[in-house]
């Protein structure tokens, strides 16, 4: 074989096998739209965080502006402590609330931050005062039957709540 | 009969001994190709010339199984998932069983028994016919000259061979499920972004390939430098080739995924 045949084949393999590695990096992973790199990290404690995973996303108003690094438990407040990476892009005020939340019905847990009023902004390694445990699908049925059965029991027609 | 025991428990020792003697001498020789591969990185248009055999003569292959393994991949993934009514999540399990598992494994595997038999083949018909013998006279290292384009091509070759085939397994998963059975394009594009993790995902899959191609084409050097100088002695050693890189490829797996993916997101 020629030696300039083979150094074209063998360069369009290279640059073919580059390219495929480059479509895996854009458009299959997500490295286009978002990078770890410039985040400042917050931390919230949760009562409860039900099944919330670490790398789960962090939204506000649907859309992602970070992402879940580490949860861990405090033997101080008994409180599950959530670790979260915030892009520098978004800057979000000090009474900022946050809420976990589920995507459809079964589907994954994310953390949804809703902006407060607050004229300072969470800086490095703040911690989100207001926050909401994940909704309990045991506790919230064992609620509700609890309630139904004092409203039962004291007053049949106000059973709308 | 006690005679026999001993020679029974002899002959035990005797092969742990060997095989030792044979892992040793097959490291010792590993060293030696890094440590004389100074002159083919050098003379660069040896690997390229090994390039061309093992990596482009290998495209056909890793291409069509690629293809066929994501098209198979959405099938299945479609029939399951539909069950459930989360069709559009077919995206994401082609990407991710293809980036973290199927692409790095499934091509090792193709390109060991693609590519590795040749190589040793080719170096142990060398050695048969006196080839590396008459190099020596010549004062040409074998290992410099022969050895480390190979081993280096291989190296080269293998990440760029597992990206085409995961790539192009994506597109294949692609097209059974948006363009023939319908799922919605969108869905199926965001859901996999969303769920694939540059650093998590990609990049492990890559260092998986990595070491499957120093490790398929490791051995390969290594059985066709050692293979006994006859017919016979050559297609053992391609045969040894073949088996025991497919094993390495599927034990190191289970090591490095036990390693990477552990029970995180």
């Amino acid at each position: 074989m020629q030696r300039a045949t083979m150094d074209l084949w063998v360069g369009l393999f290279v640059m073919a096998g580059i390219g495929a590695l480059l479509v895996l990096a854009l458009k299959v992973g997500n490295l286009g739209t978002y990078s770890a790199n410039d985040s400042y990290q917050v931390t919230g404690n949760f009562e409860n965080i039900g099944g919330l995973k670490v790398r789960a996303p962090v939204k506000s108003a649907g859309v992602v502006v970070g992402r879940v690094t580490d949860i861990q438990f405090s033997t101080e407040t008994y409180d599950a402590l959530v670790i979260m990476n915030i892009d520098t892009r978004y800057k979000f005020p000090k009474d900022t609330f946050a809420s976990i939340l589920t995507s459809g019905l079964i589907g994954e847990q994310y953390i949804g931050l809703a902006a407060g009023g607050d004229e300072a902004t969470l800086k490095d390694g703040d911690t989100i005062m207001k926050t909401n445990s994940a909704l309990v699908l045991e506790e919230m049925i064992g609620k509700f039957l609890f309630n139904k059965a004092s409203e039962g029991g004291s007053n049949e027609n106000s059973g709308k709540n | 009969m006690p005679r026999r025991i001993v020679t029974g428990i002899q002959s035990v020792g005797h092969r742990v001994i060997d095989s030792i003697w044979r892992l040793g001498y097959a490291s010792r020789f590993f060293l030696l190709t890094l440590i004389k591969s100074g002159t083919s990185l050098r003379r660069f248009t040896l690997v390229i010339r090994e390039l061309y055999f093992t990596g482009v003569q290998s495209l056909i292959i890793i291409l069509v199984s690629g293809l066929f393994v994501g098209m198979v991949l959405g099938l299945q993934g479609f029939e399951t998932l539909q069950r459930y009514g989360a069709e559009s999540a077919v995206g994401t399990m082609v990407a991710l069983s293809l980036l973290r598992e199927l692409g790095p494994v499934v091509s090792a595997l193709l390109f060991a028994s693609r590519a590795g038999s040749a190589i040793t083949a080719e170096i142990g018909l060398m050695k048969a016919t006196e080839q590396l013998a008459a190099m020596e006279m010549m004062a040409v290292d074998p290992i410099a000259r022969v050895v480390a384009p190979r081993f280096w091509a291989g190296v080269i070759s293998m990440p760029l061979l597992a990206g085409l085939f995961s790539a192009i397994g994506i597109y294949g998963g692609y097209l059974v499920a948006v363009v023939l059975i319908g799922v919605d394009e969108g869905s199926f594009w965001s859901q996999m972004q969303s769920a694939v993790d540059f650093r998590y995902d990609v990049v492990n899959g890559i260092i998986k390939t990595c070491v499957f191609g120093v490790a398929v084409t490791a051995i390969a050097v290594f059985e066709g430098y050692d293979a006994a100088p006859t017919a016979e002695g050559v297609s053992g050693a391609t045969t040894r080739t073949v088996v025991t890189s497919s094993l390495a490829i599927l034990g190191l797996d289970f090591i490095l995924t036990s390693f990477m993916f552990r029970g995180m997101g």
